[in-house]
């Protein structure tokens, strides 16, 4: 495991950003982690992020696109214009959980 | 009394009737142990074969067999549709407003497709050119179409994870390549994958191998391809982000869900109807008498008759355990076992579980084999083909498969380290 440096934190990520440890994140940390990926975050960007979030640390999973479009109250094609290069690792990555399993 | 009631009837719901009814020979004579299956109808289809259906290799009669027939005289089979479960009343509810009271639930109702999901799949051009083969009426449709198509570009589409058998997309791009040079028109058909992965498969060794296999059969693949909506007239798949493919000829690999009455069952799945599942004990979340097997689960690993058989070993252990009020076992370890057809009287064979990669090596025998992993060969085809039988005579029966092990083995397969260069394990 790598430890990171973000917004003045240090952190402890896998190889490619994601945080292993979930509480070390606060909002401030999102804020930090989202401008590294290009991304202003706005209240419909909080909604998703806090949503994905809450899921992971209650259930252990992350839920897939179609789960998230369902019930974060944001639709799946609003979600690919929120985080375009794909919602679900991107609202995980600034959610602050380790990156979501694919399935086998 | 004690009242074991299994839901579903195909693969798992089979195998463990027929283990927990050899395990407990001597209560369910004495009627100690009642053993009672549920499912919807009397035809149990061997779902492998369907992928053969759209080539032609097999008839459609080919992949069709009975349910009462691969369960025990002595287990009880209702034929009703499951209405929902109700896990504080311990009680099944039907369709037709019975009831079935349990001691041990096994929730075996597998996953189904659900082209609708996807806007415009299931509109116009729906079953003309656009298709799937996940289901038996799916795949019969699609084999004058294949047999047919005079060129142009064939797209297949998995439109969103989890699937079951999620190489079965890929063996059908494999089969299409020397279908269509058989047919000597393979030089007028594109084929080309779309997938949501960033890859040809789900894991990293594995996906490059079969990368490498796409390429040199001049197949295209499209990565990351989100489907958003289907639009039939213009033959165009159209992504979330607005990305679009066009096709002449698309078999779908439509949106998999759980059973519909998980959806009525409190507590007892996700919103995508999975079962809630303990990922090494294969024991509800929902309440400790509660079990689940196959692809009903919510687990990580392959949607696949081969894990079903590897649970079934685990989940008799761990009822037996249930019943004398012992611990459970977490013994599953997430073990899947594929064959991949890809052509030419060929097929890959890979073995992996929920920590460790599909790996090159010998299987099942260490060094032995004589199967190959993660290698074309003409004797994983001979496997392949040979699983039909396999499936009806070893699998369903719950025998055990000589050298194959509920959980993985690594001796004989060479680790990652030797695949780049490194020491055998
Ligand atoms: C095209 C294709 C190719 C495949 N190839 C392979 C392969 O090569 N190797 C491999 O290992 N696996 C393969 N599989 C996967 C394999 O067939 C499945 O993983 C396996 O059948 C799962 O078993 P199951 O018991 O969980 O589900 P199923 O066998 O699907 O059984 C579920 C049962 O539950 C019943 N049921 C559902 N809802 C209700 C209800 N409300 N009321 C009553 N009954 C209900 C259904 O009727 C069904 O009989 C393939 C599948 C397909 C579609």
């Amino acid at each position: 495991m790598t430890t990171a440096t973000i917004g003045g934190k240090t952190v402890e990520v896998d190889g490619e950003g994601f945080l292993q440890k979930p509480e070390q994140w606060d909002e401030e940390l999102g804020v930090e982690i989202a401008k590294e990926l290009g991304i202003e975050l706005t209240d419909r960007h909080w909604q998703v992020v806090k949503y994905m979030r809450q899921q992971v640390l209650d259930t252990g999973s992350a839920p897939s696109i179609r789960s998230l479009g369902k019930q974060s109250g944001v639709p799946i094609k609003e979600l690919y214009q929120l985080f375009p290069k794909g919602p679900a690792k991107m609202a995980a990555k600034i959610a602050g959980i380790p990156k979501p399993h694919g399935c086998i | 009394m004690k009242r074991i009631v299994i839901l579903g009837a195909g693969t798992a719901g089979t195998i463990m009737a027929n283990r927990l009814r050899k395990k407990y020979k001597r209560e369910v004579g004495s009627g100690d142990f009642q053993i009672t299956v549920v499912d919807l109808d009397d035809r149990h289809i061997y779902q492998p074969g369907l992928l053969f259906i759209p080539f032609g290799t097999y008839e459609p009669s080919d992949t069709i067999g009975t349910r009462r027939s691969e369960l025990p005289a002595e287990v009880g089979y209702i034929q009703q549709r499951i209405d929902r479960v109700m896990p504080e009343e311990n009680r099944v509810y039907l369709e037709d407003d019975s009831v079935i009271d349990y001691d041990v639930l096994i929730v075996a109702t597998g996953s189904r497709v659900v082209p609708e999901e996807t806007e415009g799949l299931t509109g116009a051009g729906w079953g003309e050119k656009m298709f799937e083969f996940y289901t038996q009426e799916g795949a019969e449709a699609l084999a004058p179409a294949m047999r047919e198509f005079k060129g142009g570009n064939l797209v297949l589409n998995v439109t969103e994870m989890p699937i079951k058998c999620p190489i079965a997309p890929l063996e059908f791009v494999f089969l299409s390549d020397a279908f269509f040079t058989k047919r000597g028109i393979r030089d007028k058909v594109n084929i080309t994958l779309v997938t949501p992965l960033d890859g040809a498969f789900t894991r990293p060794l594995a996906a490059s191998a079969f990368g490498n296999l796409l390429e040199e059969k001049g197949i295209s693949i499209v990565t990351e391809f989100n489907t958003g909506a289907v639009d039939g007239p213009n033959g165009k798949l159209i992504s979330y982000d607005d990305k679009t493919v066009d096709f002449d000829l698309l078999v779908s690999v439509p949106v998999h869900m759980g059973a519909e009455f998980v959806e009525r069952s409190p507590g007892l799945g996700d919103d995508m109807n999975w079962v809630l599942t303990d990922p090494n004990t294969l024991q509800s979340k929902v309440k400790p008498n509660i079990f689940c097997i196959g692809d009903a689960t919510n687990l990580a690993t392959s949607k696949a008759g081969s894990v079903a058989h590897f649970e079934s070993e685990i989940l008799e252990e761990n009822i037996g355990h249930f019943i004398k009020e012992e611990p459970l076992a977490p013994a599953f370890d997430g073990h899947a076992n594929c064959f991949i057809e890809t052509g030419f009287n060929k097929a890959v064979l890979i073995d992996f579980n929920y920590d460790v990669e599909p790996l090159p090596g010998k299987f099942p025998f260490p060094h032995v084999g004589p199967l190959s992993l993660l290698r074309e060969s003409r004797l994983n085809h001979v496997g392949k083909m040979a699983f039909k039988w396999v499936y009806w005579n070893m699998l369903l029966p719950g025998r055990e498969i000589p050298g194959v092990k509920a959980q993985m083995a690594l001796r004989g397969k060479h680790n990652l380290a030797q695949y780049t260069g490194g020491q055998p394990v």
